[in-house]
This record gives C-alpha cells, structure tokens and sequence, in this order.
C-alpha cells in the first residue's frame, strides 16, 4: 500500500482497487497472527480510504479461515503454472501473454516457493518451436522449476523434443519430508497406425478434447512397475505428493478427464497414509477424495474448460461459470501449502476474481468442514 | 456440403444403368469420343462418364458394374464424400427426434402418406446441417481465425453454450441477446475471427449444431 503513494502519476479506481487486492492477497502466503492483522488492517484502512468497502469485504472471508488455522509459518510451499497451450508467437499472441502473466505472479510471491511446478501441455501442438518458446519463457522462473508432460506436448514427435528439453517424463524427488512423484499419465494405445495418421494429424486428434478417435489416457504397466518399485523403500508414513496430467481417476470418459488404469495405479498409492494427487488437464477448480488419496486439479492459463456434464465428484465446488467478455476469466496459477503433515491447502489464484482455496481438512473432514463458498453461477 | 444427395445419386445412377440401353446420352457432350459400338453413360452429375459396349447384356449384373464404374469415378474426384461419417467419427453429433412413426400415416392429403423415404430425407438432411455446423465447430480455419482458436477449445462437445437460454438481456453486450449473436461475439472476440452473417450456411450451421447438443433440454429464455 504504501507504494501507492510514492508514485506521482494518478491511478484509476480498478487499479488500485486490483493492487489492493494483489498486495493483501500475497501477504497472505505465508502468515503468523500478527501479520495477518498488520495485512488486513492495512488493506482495511486503503480499501476503506477509497470507499471501497464492498471490495474489502468481498475477499477478507477467505482470509480469516486462513489465519485461524493455517500453518503458521511450518511446512512450506510451492507454486504451479499448468496448462499454457502455447501456439508460436506468430500465430497466437494471446496464450504467451497469459503464460508471461503466471510466471509474473510465481516470481512477485514473497517469500518466494519452494518451487514452482508445471502441469503438463506447455505446448498446443507439440511443436519443436512451441516448446522451445515455453521453455524460454519459463527460464525466468526464479524459483527450482520441475516440469510435467501432458499430451499436447507429446504426440507430435512421442515426447521426443519434450525429453531433450526437460529431462524424463516420470521421476520422483523428495523435499522436506515429503516424497514427490511425477506421472506421465497420458500414453494412449496406437489409434494413429491403422489410420494411416501422420504426426501432425495424430497430433490434431489428440489435441482436440472431445475427439472420439483418440484412446483413452492410461499410466500404463511399464511405468506402473516403475512406480512400485520406487516407492517399495519410501515409509507408509512418508506423505506422498504425486502429479499426473490427467486425474487419476476416471470422471468423464468423452473429453479425456480420466486415466484408464486409475484404479491400478490408486491400488499401488492407497496404502500410504497421506496421499495427494494434482492433476492438470481439467482447467478448472475440481476436487476429489477416494479412500485416503486427495485429488485436487489445477488452472489453465489458456482457456477455462466447463464442468463435465456427468460424473462430476461430490466434493468438489465449483468455480463460478467463467465470464466470456472477461478474456482472462476462469484463468490463473495457484500456490499451494504443503501442512506440517504432509496434506495440501490449494490457492487457486484465478485472475480477475477473488481467490479460492480448498484446504485439505475439507477433504479429510469428508466435505463437512472448510467448504468453499458456493458458485453464484454453477455449470448449466 | 459440396455433394448434397449421396443417396440420391446411388439410386439414380442404379436408374441409369438399368436402363442404359433407352438412355444414352448425346455424344459431342461427352469428354471422350465413344469407341464404335458403344455408347456414353453420364451420372447425375452432368460430368462421369463411362463408355457401355453396345453388345452388353441387358442383365442386372451388367446394370451394377456400370453403376459402380460410376460412382468409383464420382469418388476417386469427390475425396471428401464420407464428410459426414469422417466427422461423427470424431465428434458425436446428436441425432435428430425419430419420426419413424409417422410412417405410413396422413390423410392422402397434399402430401399422402408418409414413406419411410421421407423419414430417412428429413433426418438425412437435418443430421447434416448439424454435422457441417460441428466441423466448422471444431475448426479454427473455417470459422477464420486468425490465431487458430476453435469453438470446442472451450466448449467441447458444446458444453456450456445453453442455447436454451437464449433470449435473454446480456448485460455486457447492453441489450437482449439470440444465441446467434453471442455466436457472432465468440468469433469476433475469443476466436477473432470475421463476424458471420445471420444466413450464412455457416451461421445457420453453428446454431443447428449448439441447438443438437441441447436436445431434450427444456427451453428457458432469460436463464442466467
């Protein structure tokens, strides 16, 4: 706030109503007692000085359900960017302006993440020139950066350029006292051979959500094996943090938010006694609880996706309806914070509209505690 | 969309060659000079040709195999003739009501009775303009985008365009809005494409679709 005043030039009331909420919204990452009431009062104060009380008002719930239980400067956290569908500059300006929007928001978080984690579909196409140009806007990362593969990145050229870029597309790290693994969740069985596909209309299939040509997504049996004999030394009592691009679970089969093997590969996770899954693909805010395994999804920085029309999880609430005359609505990054424990609290940081958190004890709690505030206006 | 009645044209060509004996067609219009003895076969196109030997046996067998002569010809210059199969095959397109009962029905009135070729014209055809609606749906190309942006990217399927709600104030646009005009704001702004005219096949092709993937979804105007 106090920035405000040393710069000369006049503001306009959405400015500094945003910055408002911007500096309010970033002070609260990681808060003690006293500094949340240091925060809030000063925003109280600007916001009220600008007679923009209903403003204050309409993001200050979210805070205090923060500060009351949050976790007080233990554990720790770490920030994502998913989904960015970069075209070349050339053809799509848009989507690049957007991914250089997320990595601004990771880069102004003080104190800075742990980390910063990406969720797969950097690329649209899987083109060479889209990755390439994805990875060099990612570079300005201050923060360890860890990538994930989604299917937009891999199916023109079978992950090859996405490889020479960043490394293998399944691995595991630990951090903290937490033990990460990172899934390629999206193999599909050979739909393209028989049809005589070439790269790029292999690539087109895949990349059209509701295409019914492609197959489903799976894990698949080599790198499930992979997956128990990495975690055949880690302690049922060791969190477990695992990312895959699609769900692992299956929730809608026509546009893909699914993993065909979800079951096997839950089986394998199920006997850990913390487990939380983030997944990219959905573009939307969407939770899950099955057995002790907590499934939270990210945001997109290109475009938001609706709710699918059937199988939507009972835990989840969903993100108000994106606005279409709102070019960024719908849109955004998210921090999140691993509890002492293990277990998640998700921020998903949607531009241009008050944040939204689903912390872990609404899922534990089975739904009954911490429920996030309703959608004005849910899915029609 | 180039080709409109493929099943009109099988059965007309199958006429032909039936009769191909009574039916020949006049010379000079043909690409080819016929070889004696022979005479030209033209499909309902105006365009395929096929030389019949004047000694040919008037059997059926013969009929067909100058029938499928035809229509190879027609498809080997026509590549895109299974548009409507190729398209549902990626992307399901709901099927229109089933009039099936109304076979054999009516009051010998202007119309008669109905015959199931009537049944399957009116769905043939209405499926169609729905299915033409979901490819250029799914194209960034023939909607014009100029930043290879397509309706399904965020509407698959046409999730979330609840054209049953539509008439209703749109307060960002500042008046009452038709689905075809919030249509015509998605090409315009996300898709930044050329605004569409309200008759343009396209147009009409669009709606046809986002009202298909609605059946059965009771109408609700001014629906937030």
């Amino acid at each position: 706030m106090s920035d405000n005043t040393k710069i000369p030039h006049i503001k306009s009331v959405e400015t500094r109503h945003l910055e408002q909420r911007e500096s309010l919204f970033r002070g609260l990452q990681n808060l003690d007692r006293r500094n949340f009431l240091k925060v809030s009062t000063g925003a109280a104060a600007a916001a009220l000085a600008a007679g923009a009380s209903n403003h204050f008002h309409s993001f200050l719930p979210v805070n205090v359900a923060y500060a009351a239980d949050g976790p007080a400067g233990q554990g720790f956290s770490f920030a994502y960017i998913s989904d960015s569908h970069l075209y070349v500059k050339k053809t799509n300006e848009r989507f690049v302006r957007q991914l250089l929007r997320a990595v601004d928001d990771v880069n102004k978080l003080d104190p800075q993440p742990d980390f910063v984690f990406f969720g797969g579909d950097l690329a649209q196409l899987g083109r060479k020139e889209e990755l390439d140009l994805g990875a060099q806007i990612l570079k300005s990362i201050k923060a360890p950066l860890h990538m994930m593969v989604g299917e937009h990145d891999w199916f023109f050229d079978m992950g090859q350029h996405w490889n020479e870029l960043f490394g293998p597309q399944n691995y595991s790290f630990d951090h903290k006292g937490v033990h990460f693994v990172v899934l390629m969740s999206v193999q599909e069985k050979d739909f393209w051979t028989a049809r005589g596909m070439s790269p790029a209309e292999r690539m087109h299939t895949v990349a059209g959500l509701d295409n019914a040509v492609q197959s489903a997504f799976e894990v698949g049996a080599p790198q499930r094996e992979w997956l128990k004999k990495d975690l055949e030394k880690v302690p049922t009592s060791t969190p477990l943090i695992v990312f895959s691009h699609s769900p692992l679970y299956k929730l809608y089969r026509p546009w893909n938010f699914w993993t065909d093997d979800a079951e096997d590969v839950q089986a394998i996770l199920q006997r850990f006694e913390r487990v939380t899954v983030l997944h990219g693909h959905t573009h939307q805010v969407l939770t899950n609880r099955i057995g002790n395994i907590q499934f939270q999804g990210m945001l997109s920085t290109a475009w938001p996706w609706p709710y699918a029309p059937q199988g939507l999880p009972a835990l989840t609430v969903q993100m108000n309806r994106p606005n279409p005359f709102d070019p960024n609505d719908g849109l955004g990054d998210g921090t999140i914070s691993v509890h002492p424990d293990g277990l998640v609290d998700m921020l998903y940081n949607l531009w241009n509209r008050n944040p939204m958190q689903v912390k872990a004890s609404y899922l534990s709690s089975g739904g009954k505690s911490d429920v996030p505030v309703a959608p004005t206006l849910a899915s029609y | 969309m180039n080709n409109p009645t493929f099943l009109a044209l099988i059965l007309l060509a199958s006429a032909l060659a039936a009769k191909a004996d009574s039916q020949s067609a006049a010379p000079q219009q043909s690409p080819v000079a016929p070889a004696s003895g022979s005479k030209t076969v033209k499909l309902c196109d105006n365009k395929t040709t096929v030389q019949v030997s004047n000694d040919a046996p008037k059997t059926r067998a013969e009929g067909q195999k100058i029938s499928d002569a035809l229509m190879a010809q027609w498809k080997a210059s026509n590549p895109n003739n299974n548009w409507v199969k190729d398209e549902v095959e990626a992307h399901q397109v709901v099927v229109p009501a089933d009039n099936s009962k109304l076979i054999g029905t009516g009051q010998s009135s202007t119309y008669g009775t109905v015959t199931p070729q009537d049944v399957q014209v009116w769905k043939n055809e209405t499926y169609k303009t729905a299915v033409y609606g979901s490819t250029v749906f799914h194209s960034g190309d023939q909607l014009g985008s100029e930043i290879a942006v397509s309706c399904d990217m965020c509407h698959p399927r046409a999730a979330n365009t609840h054209p049953e709600s539509y008439p209703k104030f749109q307060p960002q646009l500042g008046r009452v809005a038709l689905l075809r005009d919030m249509i015509n704001w998605c090409i315009e702004h996300p898709v930044r494409g050329k605004v569409l005219a309200p008759d343009d096949p396209k147009m009409r092709a669009l709606e046809a679709y986002i009202l298909a993937q609605r059946k059965g979804v009771a109408l609700d105007y001014g629906k937030r």
